[in-house]
C-alpha cells in the first residue's frame, strides 16, 4: 500500500490507479487484519461512491488538493448520515446528522472517508480497553495495547488499514498511540482547528488531529481542517499557514529537554538512550539543546484530572435517555429515565470521571478543587510559556514506555493516568506538539519523541519535525 | 478529604448516576484513590493566582443575530428512543 499522499497522488495523476481501486484494496486490507478491532465500521458504499467521482474530477482536472486521500475518522467524529458512538453503549445506533466541520473540509477537498475506529469510551483512557465494544490489538505485537485514546487510529494507519486517520487529543490521545504504534500523532494548537462536531469529553482541552506515515502528510491534512469555524466560537481567526510548503527550513534552532522527563525511574532505560542520543545528533546538526528543569511535572497530571473531569460531567450530562441515544428498559418515570439510562450506558471509567468531575464541582469542594486546578494551570502555563521565549522547542519522550500488555494495567486507574505524563502539559497550556517515531525498542515496539512549541507555532513545528525524520 | 457513602450517593444523585452494593464499594474506592492522587494539586502556592479559564485567544466572538435553521423536525427526531411524529416521548410525569 501507499505509504504517503504524495506516493498515491502521483500514481492517481500518471494513471497507474483509480481511487475505486485504491479503497477496494483498502477494504480487503481491513478485513485480512479483522483480529485488530480497529475498525468498528467499513463505509464500504459510501466511499466507493465518493471514490468514482473523485476520479472523475480527476479525469477532468477539477480534483481538490486530498484526491484521493483515504481516511478514517476516530468514532467521536461526526460525518453525516453514518453512525457515531464514541465507542459507548449509550451512543449504541446513533447516526450523525451533520458533518463535523473536519469531516466537511477534508470532503471539500476530495478526501475519501473509509470508515470509523474504535476507541476508548468518549476518549477517556489510554490503552483502548475502555471501549464498550471490545479493545483493540496493537498491529505490531498483537498481545499489546495501541495505546489510547485513539486506539483504532494508531492500530488503522500502522498496519496500512487507511492512509490517515483523525483522533482526538485531551491528554495525550493522538500522541501517545502514535508513540505505541510507530506513527505520527499531531496535536494543533487549541483552537486552531474546530471541534464542532467532535464529540465532547473536555472543552477546553479537546483538539482533532491527524495520526499519519508521515510529517508531510499531517502538515497537509492540518493545512485543510485548520482555520476558523464559525460553528466553534473558540476557533481561532488567526491566518492557516501553508503548512505542507514550510518556509522556515534549515533553521538552527534552541530546544530544551526536561531534565526530569529523562531522569525519572519510570523511563525505559532504551528510551531514555534513545532520546539522549537525539539529544546528540540535533546538537551535531549545529542546534542548541539545553537541560532544564521544571518542577511541575508532578503536578500536571492530577491538574488535569481534575479540570477534565469536571468539564467531562458537564459535557456528558447530555446524554440522558431523552432525545437521542440509549434508554433504559427499566425507565418508568422521569428520574429512572436518567439514572437508569446512564448507569447502564456508561463503562465504569466514563461513571467513574464523571463522579469525580461531579465531586470537584460541587458545593462545599468547588473552590478546593476545580479553582484550585484552575489556578495550577495558569502556573503552568505561565512557566511553559516562559521556556518558550527562551527556546524554540521542548523535547520529551512521548511516553516513559512502550506499548504494554493487554489487560496489564487496567485495574489501576492511576498507573493508567501516569501514561499522560509527558503529553498533558501540551493540553494544560494548549500549544502544539507532535510524536514522531524514533524506532524500535530491543522488545520490537516502536516508541515515540515529542516535541512541543508555543501556541500557533505549528509551521515551525512541522517544518523541524519533517527535518528531523529525514 | 474521605469519600463515605454518603458523599458516593449525594454525588450519584447530581450526576444522575446509581451505584449499589458491590459496585458501590467500588467506586467509593476509586474515588478515593483518585481524590488522593490529584491531592498533590494543594502543595502548590496559588495565593494571588487567577484562575485560568478561557485557553482561546478569541475575544468577543460576535455573530449577526440571524437564525440557521439546519436540522429539520425530523431530523432532530431520527436518533430518539421513543417519538411519534412530532415530539420525543418519555414515560409518564405524573403518576395515577
Amino acid at each position: 500500500m501507499f505509504k504517503s499522499y504524495s506516493e498515491l497522488n502521483k500514481a492517481l495523476s500518471q494513471k497507474e490507479t483509480t481511487c475505486v481501486e485504491v479503497v477496494n484494496a483498502y477494504i480487503q486490507e481491513i478485513d485480512k487484519r479483522k483480529s485488530l478491532n480497529a475498525f468498528l465500521e467499513v463505509f464500504a458504499e459510501s466511499a466507493l461512491k465518493t471514490a468514482e467521482s473523485v476520479d472523475a474530477k480527476i479525469a477532468n482536472g477539477t480534483a481538490g488538493k486530498l484526491a484521493g486521500f483515504v481516511i478514517s475518522l476516530k468514532d467521536n467524529i461526526c460525518f453525516k448520515g453514518h453512525k457515531v458512538s464514541a465507542s459507548s453503549k449509550i451512543l449504541e445506533g446513533f447516526e450523525s446528522i451533520y458533518n463535523a466541520t473536519v469531516v466537511e473540509r477534508l470532503l471539500a477537498e476530495d478526501a475519501i472517508i473509509i470508515g470509523r475506529l474504535n476507541c476508548d469510551e468518549f476518549a477517556m483512557g489510554s490503552s483502548n480497553e475502555n471501549s464498550s465494544l471490545g479493545y483493540v490489538r496493537n498491529p505490531i505485537q498483537e498481545d499489546k495495547v495501541p495505546g489510547g485514546s485513539s486506539g483504532g487510529s494508531a492500530a488503522a494507519v500502522a498496519a496500512g488499514l487507511c492512509l490517515a486517520a483523525l483522533g482526538s487529543d485531551t491528554g495525550g490521545s493522538i500522541r501517545q498511540p502514535a508513540s505505541f504504534c510507530g506513527t505520527v500523532g499531531l496535536k494543533p494548537t487549541y483552537g486552531r482547528v474546530s471541534r464542532y462536531g467532535l464529540l465532547a469529553y473536555a472543552s477546553s482541552f479537546d483538539q482533532i488531529g491527524p495520526l499519519t506515515n508521515n510529517v508531510e502528510d499531517a502538515a497537509l491534512l492540518l493545512e485543510v481542517m485548520a482555520g476558523k469555524d464559525h460553528m466553534d466560537s473558540t476557533s481561532s481567526s488567526r491566518e492557516v499557514a501553508n503548512y505542507s510548503k514550510p518556509e522556515e527550513s534549515g533553521k538552527k534552532r534552541k530546544i530544551a529537554y526536561i531534565k526530569e522527563t529523562i531522569d525519572s525511574d519510570g523511563v525505559d532505560p532504551e528510551v531514555r538512550a534513545s532520546v539522549l542520543k537525539s539529544i546528540e545528533q540535533l546538537r551535531a546538526d549545529g542546534h542548541e539543546v539545553e537541560a532544564i528543569s521544571f518542577p511541575y511535572l508532578d503536578y500536571m497530571v492530577p491538574t488535569y484530572y481534575v479540570l477534565t473531569t469536571a468539564e467531562a460531567s458537564s459535557n456528558l450530562s447530555r446524554y440522558d435517555g431523552v432525545h437521542f441515544g440509549y434508554r433504559s428498559e427499566s425507565a418508568k418515570d422521569v428520574e429512572s429515565t436518567y439514572v437508569a439510562s446512564r448507569s447502564e450506558g456508561f463503562g465504569p471509567e466514563v461513571q467513574r470521571r464523571i463522579m469525580l468531575g461531579t465531586f470537584v464541582l460541587s458545593a462545599g469542594y468547588y473552590d478546593a478543587y476545580y479553582t484550585k486546578g484552575q489556578k495550577v494551570r495558569r502556573i503552568i502555563t505561565e512557566k511553559t510559556e516562559e521556556i518558550f521565549s527562551r527556546y524554540d522547542f521542548i523535547l520529551t519522550p512521548t511516553t516513559p514506555a512502550t506499548a504494554f500488555g493487554l489487560g496489564e494495567n487496567i485495574d489501576d486507574p492511576i498507573t493508567m493516568y501516569l501514561q499522560d505524563i509527558f503529553t498533558v502539559q501540551a493540553n494544560l497550556y494548549g500549544g502544539p506538539a507532535i510524536s514522531l517515531p524514533m524506532g524500535n525498542h530491543s522488545n520490537g515496539l516502536p516508541f515515540g519523541i515529542q516535541l512541543m512549541a508555543s501556541k500557533f507555532e505549528e509551521s515551525k513545528l512541522l517544518s523541524f519535525s519533517k527535518e528531523l525524520m529525514s | 478529604m474521605q469519600i463515605t457513602d454518603e458523599t458516593v450517593d449525594k454525588i450519584a444523585e447530581l450526576a444522575k448516576l446509581k451505584f449499589e452494593g458491590e459496585k458501590k464499594q467500588e467506586i467509593k474506592k476509586d474515588l478515593n484513590k483518585v481524590l488522593d492522587f490529584v491531592e498533590k494539586i494543594n502543595e502548590l502556592d496559588t495565593e494571588g493566582i487567577e484562575p485560568l479559564i478561557h485557553i482561546s485567544d478569541e475575544i468577543n466572538v460576535l455573530r449577526a443575530d440571524v437564525s440557521e435553521n439546519n436540522t429539520t423536525q425530523q431530523e432532530a427526531l431520527k436518533n430518539a428512543p421513543k417519538k411519534d411524529n412530532y415530539y420525543f416521548k418519555i414515560p409518564k410525569v405524573i403518576q395515577d
